[in-house]
C-alpha cells in the first residue's frame, strides 16, 4: 500500500508528486529531499525511515523515484513496482531524464492513476496500458463504443495482458537469452564467488490467442525425462548439458500451477515485447575471460602493472566490447601504457587505466603493461588495491542454458507451430566481473 | 580570495570552480576533482620547477578541493615553499593553506615555524601581519611554544608598526587563551600597559582586550592600567563624535574601546587616588548624561552602540558599588529602559537591576520600579524577559513590599510558563519565609502555593513549612486550623495532604476542641485522602494515625480498625505493611505512658541554611539571582570589605528582618528542652516520608529496651536497605540526631562529606613517610594505596596509586583530599579527579599537586569512597604531607653553622627533646634518616664525631624558615637528645615532633 510516489531531479526538486493516501503529508516530500538526496553522507540503503515513514527509492541516471508509505508494506513488492514503473516510462517515452519527465508529466500522472489505485499496484503491462493511455490523445468519435467496452473487459478480464482479435500476416517470435556473469577472483586465479543472472526476453507477433510452451535444459526436467526415458545413456548425455537453476521468476502470463506440477512453462504470451522469466545459476559457470594481474611496487614512487587476459570459449565465437579497468593509486602522477591489442588510456577522473578491445576471438590472450609514477605523500596510508574489473559481451550463455523448444498452438486459427518463424539469440554480458590484484 | 578579478587573477582556479559548480551530480563533481588532482600531481611531480604563480594556483585549487570535503594528502611542501615567496598573494595563499590544512604533528612544522620566524623578523609589516595571523589562527600549543617569546617582543618593540602591534596583541591574546602556561610574564607586561596610551586607537583596542585577559589572571601586575584606562576613557567620552574619525561608529565615539576599557576597570576595585576616581566618576556621569540626550541617528546601530557603552558603564558602577548618586542615576536610567520598545533592552535592564537591587545604595531606587516590573511580569511576551522580571522581583523584595511581591508572584504563578514554575515556587517560599511578619501569613502563603502549583512544590518547600511550624509554638494552632480547612477541598494536592497529615498528627489536639474539627472528623478527613495518595504519603499518613492514637485515645478503636484492615496489614508495599504492623502492635501493647513518650511531639529543628535556598542555588545556573547574590557578596568583601546586606542565607548572619532566625535563635537547643528521656526522640521522626534514614540514625542513639524489643529489627532492616544511612554510619549523639533533619531531608544526600566526618582516619603508616617519599601508605583486603611523591621548594607532586586487590570492579570510586581548618589556609592541595571505576586487579593513578603556603602542623586527609559489591566503602587516610617535605638542604661550614646557631638563641626558637631510642642506634641508618628528613648532613661541624648535625631551609610560599638541628646519641643509655633551632618556634616544635618519632 504505497502512500505516495515522488520523482525528483538531481537537485532534489520535485518533478512528479502523487499522493494516494491521506497519511502522507506534504512535508514527506521535503523529508526525503533533506534526509536522502541532500544528506551529508551518501545514503546507500534504498529504504529510509524518517519519522515513522518509509521511503523506498531507486535512482535512474539523475532521477530519483521514491515511494512513500506509513504502513508495514512488502518492500520487495514496492521495489518491483518501482522497476515496473521505470519500464513503463521507458516504453512510453524512452530514456528517463529530467527533460523527458517534464515533457511528459501529463502522461505520467495518467499512468500513475492507472497503475496504482489507492496505493495498490494494478495492471502495469505496457502492452495493455498502451491500448488506452496514448500520447496522441484518444479521439472519441473514432472509437466505437464496442472498442471501449472491449478495453474494459480485457483490462478487467482473466487475461489482462492480451486482447483478443490480434491478427498478423506473418507470425513471428523473437527469443533472447540475456545473461550477466558476476565474478570475484583471487589474484591466484581462485574463484571466490561467481553467479549468473539471466533473463529470457521475448517479442511475439502472433495472431489470435496462442498457447505457447517453452522448454530448456533445466536439470530437473532432463533428469525426470531421463528416468522416464528408456536408456540411462540418454539421461547421462543430456545430464551433461543440463543446468541447475537456483531460482527463477516468471511473467504473470505463465501458468504457475503447471510449472509447479510438471515444471513445464506454458503461457499465452502478451503482444509485443516482454520478459518471460528471470533466473539465477551458480554452478558450472563458463567464465568467458580470465584476468591475470601482476603488480610490482618499485620503490615508493613507481608501480609496474602487467595484466594478461585470456578468452576461454570456442575459437569460432567473437567477444565484443571488451573493457578492462585497472585502478591506479590515488597519488598517481603519471602513467605510461603499452598494450598489444586495442587501446589503453589513463583516465584521471576515474583513477583508472581503461583498456578497450573491440573484438576478441575465443582461446586467445592479450596483455597490457603499465608504469605508474607516484607522488610521495605525507599520508602513511597504504593503497587499498581495488580489484581489476572487466566488461564484455559474448554470443553465448555463460550459464550453459539452451533453449530446447518453443512450441506455439493456436487451435482456433489455422496456423500451426511450423508456420511460426522463430528467432533465438544468446547474449552473455559481464556483470560485476572482478579480479583482485 | 584576493584579486581573482583581473591581472593577477587565477583563471585556472576560476574555471575549475565554475566547473565544479556546474556539475550536475555528485559523481560528476568527483570525476572533475579526480581529474584536477591528477593534473596537479603530475604538475608537482614534473621535473621542471613551477613558478610561484602556478604553485599558488595549484595550492589554491587543493585548498578549494579540501574545503569541498575531500582529503588532500600532498601539496603541503609546495605551500610551505610559498611562504618564502616575496609576493604578497603567494605568501598569503601559503599561510592560508597552512592554517587550514597542516596539523600540528606534521613533519613540516619545523619548516613552517622557520618561515614564520623569518617573516616575524622581517621589516615588512604586511609579512609580519601574515605570520602573526597564522600563529593566531592555528593557535596550537606547538605554535605557542615556538613563538611565546617573539610575539610579546614584537608587541612592545618601539619600532613596530601600528597594524603589526594590533595583530601581535590579538595573537598574544589567542595564545594566552589556548596555552596560558607558556606565555612568559616578563618586563614586557609593564610596557603592554603603556600601549593604552598609544596614538592609534586600533592598537589601544587590541591591547585592552589583551590586558583584560591578563589582568583577570594576575591583577597586581596590571594595576597601573587603571589610571591609564581612566584617562583614555575620559578622552574618548569627552571627545566630540567627529574627533575620532575612523573609530566613530554611528556618532558614538569608539564604542568597542569604551566597552573594553569599562570591562578592564571592572577587574579592579575603585581607584584609590581621588583625582583618578573623580575623573572616572566624571566619565561615568558623562556616559549617563549622554544616554539622556536625544539620539543623533535613528539607526538601530547608533542606539545599540550607545546602549552597549551605557550598560557596561552601569555594570562598572554596580561593580564599584561606592557612589550612591551614580547608582541611583543608573537605576533611573534602567527604569526608563524597562518600558522601552526593544525586548533586548528590557531584558538587559531587568538583569542589571537585579544586581543593582542588592546594593544598599540603590535598593530603594530599584524598589520604586516595582509597579513597572510587576507589569512586565504580566504583559511581557518573551518568556526570558518574564524570567528576569521574576528574578528582579525576588531581588528587590524586602520586608516593606514582601506581601505585595509574594501576592503578585502567586497570582502570576497560575499562568506562568511551566519551565519557570518550580523556580518561582521556590522563590515565593523563600520570600514568604524571609520577610514574614506574621506566621499566619506565611502559612497561608505556602498553603496557597501548594494549592496553586502543587506539582511544582518540591519536597524542600513543604519540609520547610513543617520545620517552621514545629519550631514556633504560636503558629501551630493556626496552622492546624488552616490545614484542616484546606484539606476540606474536594481535590487536594498530595503535598497538601502531606503537610496536613504531618501538622494534624502533631498539633491536631489544638483544634480538637472545636466540634467542627473533632478528632474523629480530623481522622476521617485525612483518611478520605489516603487512597488517592502515593506510597510515601500513605506512610506518612499512617504515622499521623498512630500519633492520633496518642493525642486522642477516643479514636484509638477506629484507627486500630483501619490499621488492622487487610489493605494495610497485608499491603504489597513493605514499608506500609511494616508501619501498619508496628503501629498496630505499639498501640495494642504499649501503655499510655509509653505511648505518650514514644509519640511525643517533635522537638524543634536546629536552624540551618534553608534547604529551599540550597535547592534554588543548585537548580539555577549562572546569571541568576542567587548566584548574583553570591558573587556580589564575594565582591563586596573583596572590594569594600563590607558584607552584603541582602544575602538571603538566614544562617550566615542573624539579619534583623529574618523572623525565622530570630525565633530559632530564641529557641533553646533540643537537648536543653525538658524531655523525659533522651531516647524519646525515637519516634519523633517517623512522620517524615524519609523515615528509614531517620530510623537508622536514631537507632544508633541509646535506646530504651522497649524500642529494641519491638522495632530494632525493622530499623536494622531499613538501615541496611538504605545506602545513605549506612554511609553515615557514624554514631551521632542524641542532640546531633535531631539536627540531622536538614541533611536527611535535602534530597541528594551529600554522602561524601558525611562519611568524611565519621570514618576513622588511618595514620598507621604515616610516620614511615616522614623520612621517605615512596611506599605503601595503606592496605586492606580490598585496596592498596601506594605513594610516590616529589617535592621541590614549596611545591610538591604526589602520585597516589589505588590498587584494586579484588577481582571485581570498584564503582563510584572517588578520592578527595580534605584539609581541615587551619590547614586549608596553609596548604593547597589540588586533586585531579580520578576515574570512577577501578577494574578488578587494576591500578588507578591520581595526581595531587601540593603547594605549601605557610608552615603547618596537621596533615591533610585522603578520603576514599567506592562501592564494592553492594556496599559502600569509606576509607580516610592521613596523607604524609609534613612540613619537612619542603626542606631544601643547605651545606655550610662549621663556623657558619655556629654563627647561625647563636643567632637563633631565642628560647622560643629552640626546641629540645630527650627521648629513648625505639630502634637500634645504627649510625648509617640515622644518617640516612636525617638526609631523608630533608636537611643536609653536615660533617665535621660538631666537635664530637658521633653527633649528627643538619641544616636546611623550609620553603613555603610566604616565608622561608632556616633550620638547624643537632642529634646527640647516647649509646649507653639508648637515648637521644635532639635539638632544633629555627627562626619560628612553631616550626621548631613540629619538626622536633616529627623527627623524634623516627629514632
Amino acid at each position: 500500500m504505497i502512500g505516495g510516489l515522488f520523482i525528483y531531479n538531481h537537485k532534489g526538486e520535485v518533478l512528479i508528486s502523487r499522493v494516494y493516501r491521506d497519511d502522507i503529508g506534504r512535508n514527506a516530500v521535503d523529508a526525503f529531499r533533506v534526509n536522502v538526496i541532500h544528506a551529508r553522507q551518501q545514503v546507500r540503503s534504498p529504504v529510509t525511515n524518517i519519522a515513522r515513514t518509509s521511503f523506498f527509492h531507486v535512482k535512474r541516471s539523475n532521477i530519483w523515484l521514491a515511494a512513500v508509505t506509513k504502513q508495514n508494506v512488502n518492500a520487495a513488492m514496492v521495489f518491483e513496482f518501482l522497476y515496473k514503473m521505470c519500464d513503463v516510462m521507458t516504453a512510453y517515452f524512452g530514456k528517463i531524464s529530467e527533460e523527458n519527465i517534464k515533457n511528459n508529466f501529463v502522461l505520467i500522472y495518467e499512468l500513475l492513476d492507472e497503475i496504482l489505485d489507492f496505493g495498490y499496484p494494478q495492471n502495469s503491462e505496457t502492452g495493455a496500458l498502451k491500448t488506452f493511455i496514448t500520447q496522441q490523445g484518444i479521439k472519441s468519435q473514432l472509437q466505437t463504443k464496442e472498442e471501449q467496452s472491449q478495453i474494459t473487459s480485457q483490462v478487467t478480464g482473466q487475461i489482462g495482458w492480451r486482447r483478443e482479435g490480434i491478427k498478423y500476416r506473418r507470425n513471428e517470435l523473437f527469443l533472447d537469452v540475456l545473461e550477466s556473469v558476476n565474478l570475484l577472483m583471487s589474484p591466484q586465479g581462485q574463484v571466490l564467488s561467481a553467479h549468473v543472472s539471466g533473463r529470457v526476453v521475448m517479442k511475439s507477433y502472433l495472431s489470435g490467442m496462442p498457447e505457447c510452451k517453452f522448454g530448456m535444459n533445466d536439470k530437473i526436467v532432463i533428469d525426470k525425462q531421463g528416468k522416464g526415458g528408456t536408456t540411462d545413456e540418454a539421461g547421462k548425455s543430456s545430464g551433461k548439458q543440463s543446468i541447475a537453476i537456483d531460482d527463477c521468476t516468471f511473467h504473470q502470463c505463465v501458468r504457475l500451477s503447471k510449472f509447479d506440477s510438471e515444471r513445464s512453462i506454458s503461457f499465452i504470451p502478451p503482444d509485443g515485447e516482454y520478459e518471460l522469466m528471470r533466473y539465477r545459476t551458480t554452478k558450472d559457470i563458463i567464465l568467458p575471460f580470465r584476468v591475470i594481474p601482476l603488480v610490482r611496487e618499485v620503490g615508493r614512487t613507481k608501480l609496474e602493472v602487467k595484466v594478461v587476459i585470456k578468452s576461454n570459449f570456442k575459437p569460432s565465437l567473437l567477444a565484443q566490447k571488451i573493457e578492462v579497468r585497472i585502478p591506479t593509486p590515488l597519488n598517481t602522477s603519471g602513467v605510461q601504457v603499452i598494450c598489444m591489442k586495442g587501446k589503453a588510456k589513463y583516465k584521471a577522473s576515474e583513477n583508472a587505466i581503461v583498456w578497450k578491445i573491440k573484438r576478441m576471438a575465443g582461446m586467445k590472450e592479450s596483455q597490457i603493461s603499465a608504469e605508474i609514477e607516484l607522488l610521495p605523500t605525507n599520508d602513511k596510508k597504504k593503497w587499498a588495491r581495488p580489484p581489476i574489473s572487466m566488461n564484455f559481451e559474448v554470443p553465448f550463455a555463460p550459464s550453459g542454458l539452451k533453449v530446447r523448444y518453443l512450441k506455439v498452438f493456436e487451435p482456433k486459427l489455422n496456423y500451426s507451430d511450423h508456420d511460426v518463424i522463430k528467432w533465438v539469440r544468446y547474449i552473455g554480458r559481464s556483470g560485476i566481473y572482478e579480479t583482485r590484484c | 580570495m584576493p584579486a581573482v578579478s583581473k591581472g593577477d587573477g587565477m583563471r585556472g582556479l576560476a574555471v575549475f570552480i565554475s566547473d565544479i559548480r556546474n556539475c550536475k551530480s555528485k559523481e560528476a563533481e568527483i570525476k572533475r576533482i579526480n581529474k584536477e588532482l591528477a593534473n596537479i600531481r603530475s604538475k608537482f611531480k614534473g621535473d621542471k620547477a613551477l613558478d610561484g604563480y602556478s604553485k599558488k594556483k595549484y595550492v589554491c585549487k587543493l585548498l578549494f578541493i579540501f574545503l569541498l570535503g575531500h582529503d588532500i594528502d600532498f601539496g603541503h611542501m609546495e605551500a610551505v615553499n610559498l611562504l618564502s615567496s616575496n609576493k604578497y598573494t603567494e605568501k598569503q595563499i601559503g599561510y592560508l593553506f597552512i592554517s587550514v590544512l597542516v596539523n600540528s604533528n606534521s613533519d613540516l612544522i619545523r619548516l613552517i615555524n622557520n618561515a614564520i620566524k623569518n617573516d616575524l623578523s622581517s621589516r615588512n609589516p604586511t609579512f609580519m601581519n601574515l605570520a602573526l595571523h597564522c600563529i593566531a589562527n592555528v593557535g596550537s600549543r606547538e605554535m605557542a611554544e615556538a613563538f611565546a617569546a617573539d610575539v610579546p617582543r614584537i608587541l612592545v618593540a618601539g619600532d613596530t608598526m601600528d597594524s603589526v602591534k594590533q595583530s601581535a596583541a590579538l595573537c598574544l591574546l589567542r595564545l594566552n587563551r589556548t596555552s596560558p602556561d607558556l606565555i612568559p610574564m616578563g618586563e614586557w607586561t609593564s610596557r603592554v600597559v603603556h600601549l593604552l596610551n598609544d596614538q592609534h586607537l586600533g592598537v589601544v583596542t587590541a591591547a585592552t582586550s589583551l590586558i583584560i585577559t591578563l589582568a583577570q589572571k594576575n591583577p597586581d601586575d596590571f594595576k597601573t592600567s587603571v589610571s591609564l584606562a581612566v584617562a583614555r576613557l575620559s578622552r574618548i567620552v569627552t571627545s566630540a563624535s567627529t574627533d575620532l574619525q575612523d573609530y566613530t561608529y554611528y556618532f558614538v565615539a569608539a564604542p568597542w574601546l569604551s566597552v573594553k576599557l569599562l570591562r578592564l576597570l571592572q577587574c579592579y576595585p575603585p581607584p584609590e587616588d581621588a583625582a583618578i576616581r573623580g575623573r572616572l566618576t566624571e566619565c561615568l556621569e558623562t556616559i549617563l548624561n549622554k544616554a539622556q540626550e536625544p539620539p543623533k541617528s535613528k539607526k538601530v546601530q547608533h542606539s545599540n552602540a550607545k546602549n552597549a557603552v551605557l550598560f557596561e558603564a552601569i555594570s562598572l558602577i554596580i561593580h564599584h558599588d561606592s557612589e550612591p548618586t551614580l547608582l541611583v542615576r543608573a537605576c533611573n536610567q534602567l527604569g526608563q529602559f524597562l518600558q522601552h520598545r526593544e525586548t533586548n533592552l528590557r531584558y538587559l535592564a531587568l538583569e542589571s537591576m537585579c544586581t543593582l537591587a542588592s546594593s544598599e545604595f540603590s535598593h530603594e531606587a530599584v524598589k520604586t520600579h516595582i509597579e513597572t516590573v510587576i507589569n512586565a511580569l504580566k504583559t511581557e511576551r518573551d518568556v526570558s524577559v518574564r524570567q528576569r522580571a521574576v528574578d528582579l522581583l525576588y531581588a528587590m523584595c524586602d520586608r516593606s513590599n514582601a506581601k505585595q511581591i509574594v501576592a503578585e508572584m502567586l497570582s502570576y504563578l497560575e499562568t506562568a510558563d511551566y519551565s519557570i514554575r518550580e523556580e518561582i515556587v521556590l522563590k515565593v517560599a523563600i520570600l514568604a519565609e524571609k520577610y514574614a511578619v506574621e506566621y499566619t501569613w506565611y502559612v497561608d502563603t505556602i498553603l496557597n502555593l501548594i494549592r496553586i502549583a502543587g506539582d511544582y512544590v518540591s519536597e524542600e518547600v513543604w519540609y520547610r513549612v513543617i520545620q517552621i511550624v514545629i519550631n514556633r509554638d504560636d503558629v501551630q494552632g493556626y496552622a492546624a486550623k488552616t490545614v484542616f480547612e484546606a484539606l476540606q477541598a474536594p481535590a487536594c494536592h498530595e503535598n497538601l495532604v502531606k503537610v496536613g497529615g504531618y501538622i494534624l498528627g502533631e498539633f491536631g489536639n489544638l483544634i480538637a476542641g472545636d466540634p467542627r474539627s473533632s478528632p474523629l472528623i480530623q481522622f476521617n478527613l485525612l483518611h478520605s485522602k489516603f487512597h488517592l495518595c502515593s506510597v510515601p504519603t500513605r506512610a506518612l499518613l499512617l504515622s499521623a494515625y498512630v500519633k492520633f492514637i496518642n493525642l486522642f485515645p477516643e479514636v484509638k478503636g477506629t484507627i486500630q480498625e483501619v490499621l488492622r484492615s487487610d489493605s494495610q496489614l497485608r499491603n504489597a508495599d513493605v514499608e506500609l505493611q511494616q508501619r501498619a504492623v508496628e503501629y498496630l502492635r505499639l498501640s495494642c501493647i504499649a501503655s499510655t505512658d509509653i505511648l505518650a513518650t514514644v509519640l511525643e511531639e517533635m522537638p524543634p529543628f536546629p536552624e540551618r541554611e534553608s534547604s529551599i535556598l540550597a535547592k534554588l542555588k543548585k537548580k539555577k545556573g549562572s546569571g541568576t539571582v542567587s548566584d548574583v547574590e553570591d558573587t556580589r557578596k564575594e565582591r563586596n568583601t573583596n572590594v569594600n570589605g563590607s558584607t552584603d546586606h541582602t544575602t538571603a542565607t538566614t544562617n550566615t548572619k542573624p539579619s534583623p528582618s529574618s523572623f525565622v532566625s530570630d525565633l530559632l535563635a530564641a529557641a533553646p537547643p533540643p537537648t536543653n528542652r525538658p524531655r523525659p528521656v533522651p531516647s524519646s526522640s525515637i519516634l519523633h521522626m517517623p512522620l517524615s516520608p524519609l523515615s528509614p534514614q531517620a530510623y537508622a540514625v536514631h537507632s544508633a542513639a541509646p535506646l530504651t529496651p522497649f524500642y529494641q524489643v519491638t522495632s530494632s529489627p525493622s530499623s536494622d532492616l531499613l538501615g541496611l536497605g538504605n545506602s545513605s544511612a549506612v554511609n553515615s554510619g557514624s554514631p551521632p549523639a542524641a542532640s546531633n540526631a535531631a539536627s540531622l533533619l536538614v541533611d536527611v531531608f535535602s534530597e541528594s544526600l551529600p554522602v561524601a562529606p558525611l562519611g568524611t566526618a565519621s570514618a576513622p582516619i588511618i595514620e598507621e603508616n604515616f610516620s614511615r613517610f616522614v623520612c621517605k617519599n615512596n611506599g605503601v601508605l595503606y592496605e586492606n583486603q580490598l585496596l592498596q594505596i601506594g605513594l610516590k611523591s616529589e617535592f621541590r621548594q614549596n611545591l610538591g607532586r604526589m602520585y597516589v596509586f589505588y590498587g584494586n586487590k579484588t577481582s571485581t570492579q570498584f564503582l563510584n570510586f572517588s578520592a578527595s583530599v580534605v584539609c581541615h581548618e587551619p590547614l586549608n589556609a596553609q596548604l593547597n592541595v589540588h586533586t585531579k579527579t580520578a576515574d570512577p571505576v577501578v577494574d578488578g586487579g587494576a591500578q588507578l593513578q591520581q595526581i595531587l599537586n601540593i603547594e605549601c603556603l605557610s608552615d603547618f602542623v596537621e596533615a591533610p586527609v585522603l578520603n576514599i569512597n567506592f562501592r564494592y559489591g553492594g556496599s559502600v566503602q569509606n576509607i580516610a587516610v592521613r596523607l604524609p604531607v609534613t612540613l619537612n617535605k619542603f626542606f631544601q638542604p643547605t651545606e655550610m661550614m662549621s663556623q657558619d653553622f655556629f654563627q647561625r646557631w647563636k643567632q637563633l638563641s631565642d628560647p622560643q626558637q629552640e626546641v629540645q627533646k630527650i627521648f629513648k631510642a625505639k630502634h637500634s642506634m645504627d649510625t648509617e641508618i640515622t644518617k640516612a634518616k636525617i638526609i631523608g628528613f630533608g636537611t643536609a648532613l653536615l660533617d665535621g661541624v660538631d666537635p664530637n664525631p658521633s653527633n649528627f648535625v643538619g641544616a636546611g631551609v623550609i620553603h613555603t610560599k610566604t616565608i622561608q624558615v632556616g633550620c638547624l638541628l643537632r642529634l646527640e646519641p647516647n649509646t649507653q643509655a639508648q637515648m637521644y637528645r635532639l635539638t632544633l633551632r629555627t627562626s619560628r618556634g612553631s616550626v621548631s616544635q613540629r619538626l622536633c615532633d616529627l623527627l623524634s618519632e623516627q629514632f
